[in-house]
């Protein structure tokens, strides 16, 4: 089985990575991005049976630094 | 006075940390991240700079999970001295002994220069050798540097004198300036700022050496 995280900043915590990447848009021409943040996404392939549970203790102990970070665990 | 020095792969400034408790009167060992325990009697703990593990996932976060690092925890637990500079200060965050984290910085630069540096707080074993208010000179040399916490820990580490230093011009992005902080037993310090980098004539300055001998001085009589 396999379970991907969705990691993203938490509302409120300053992205300066999609800041830059929004002033990028706009010099290529694409106007009205009005906000732009930037995340990441692991794949993780898991051994059968493996509980959501399990992967939100990966996200909270590893993965996501909680005091920033916010996670999504999608089961696949 | 008996310092350890953490190396994990990746780190870079384990060495110049050593000499410069060295040149203080300290005794230090070195020791390797798959270690479990630290040596017998060590006073203080010293987490170098550098790129621990490539700083993947997140800077110092694979780092804050290698054995050695449950060892510094439990140093830290039971009332230890500990000193993360850069990416130990990183590390130190990630393993929470230390509050708050360190973002990138906000000009998305890599900064490596001389900085001007407040002492906010000399009420520490590590700043006694200060005077508060006193303006030194550190290198920083970061690309994760910008502290962010949320504002009700902010203010509990302004209310409770636990800002060691604070930059003059703030070059990261850092919540409240902030370049340095303490732990509520003001026994664990993290800093960006590299006071081993400044501690002899021949780095160009010596204004990280009151750190050192301060420390020696404080802890052999501890």
């Amino acid at each position: 089985m396999k379970a991907r995280v969705h990691i993203m900043l938490k509302s409120g915590v300053l992205d300066p990575q999609g800041e830059a990447v929004r002033h990028a848009l706009g010099s290529l021409g694409f106007d009205g991005v009005n906000a732009v943040r930037q995340g990441k996404v692991i794949e993780l392939d898991l051994a059968e049976g493996t509980d959501e549970a399990t992967v939100n203790d990966m996200c909270e102990r590893l993965l996501a630094n909680t005091v920033i970070e916010s996670y999504r665990v999608e089961i696949l | 006075m008996h310092a350890a020095i953490v190396v994990f792969p990746g780190s870079n400034c384990d060495r110049d940390l050593a000499v410069a408790f060295q040149r203080a009167g300290a005794r230090v060992t070195m020791v390797w991240h798959k270690d479990t325990s630290m040596p017998a009697g060590v006073d203080i703990i010293g987490v170098p700079g550098g790129f621990s593990f490539g700083d993947y996932l997140r800077c110092g976060a694979i780092a804050a999970n290698s054995p050695i690092c449950q060892s510094v925890k439990a140093h830290a637990d039971k009332g230890g001295y500990v000193l993360g500079v850069c990416n130990g200060f990183q590390i130190l965050t990630e393993t929470r002994v230390l509050p708050g984290t360190l973002l990138r910085n906000a000009g998305l630069k890599y900064i490596c220069r001389p900085v001007p540096l407040t002492v906010t707080s000399a009420d520490s074993v590590f700043t006694h050798g200060y005077t508060a208010g006193q303006t030194i000179t550190v290198p920083i040399a970061h690309h994760d540097g910008n502290y962010h916490a949320d504002a009700g820990t902010l203010e509990a580490l302004a209310a409770e004198d636990r800002i060691a230093f604070r930059y003059g011009d703030n070059p990261n992005g850092s919540a409240d300036d902030i370049a340095g902080i303490l732990s509520q037993n003001r026994r664990v310090l993290g800093m960006m700022p590299h006071p081993e980098r400044m501690a002899e004539p021949a780095h160009g300055g010596t204004d990280g050496a009151a750190m050192f001998s301060g420390l020696v001085r404080q802890l052999e009589n501890a």
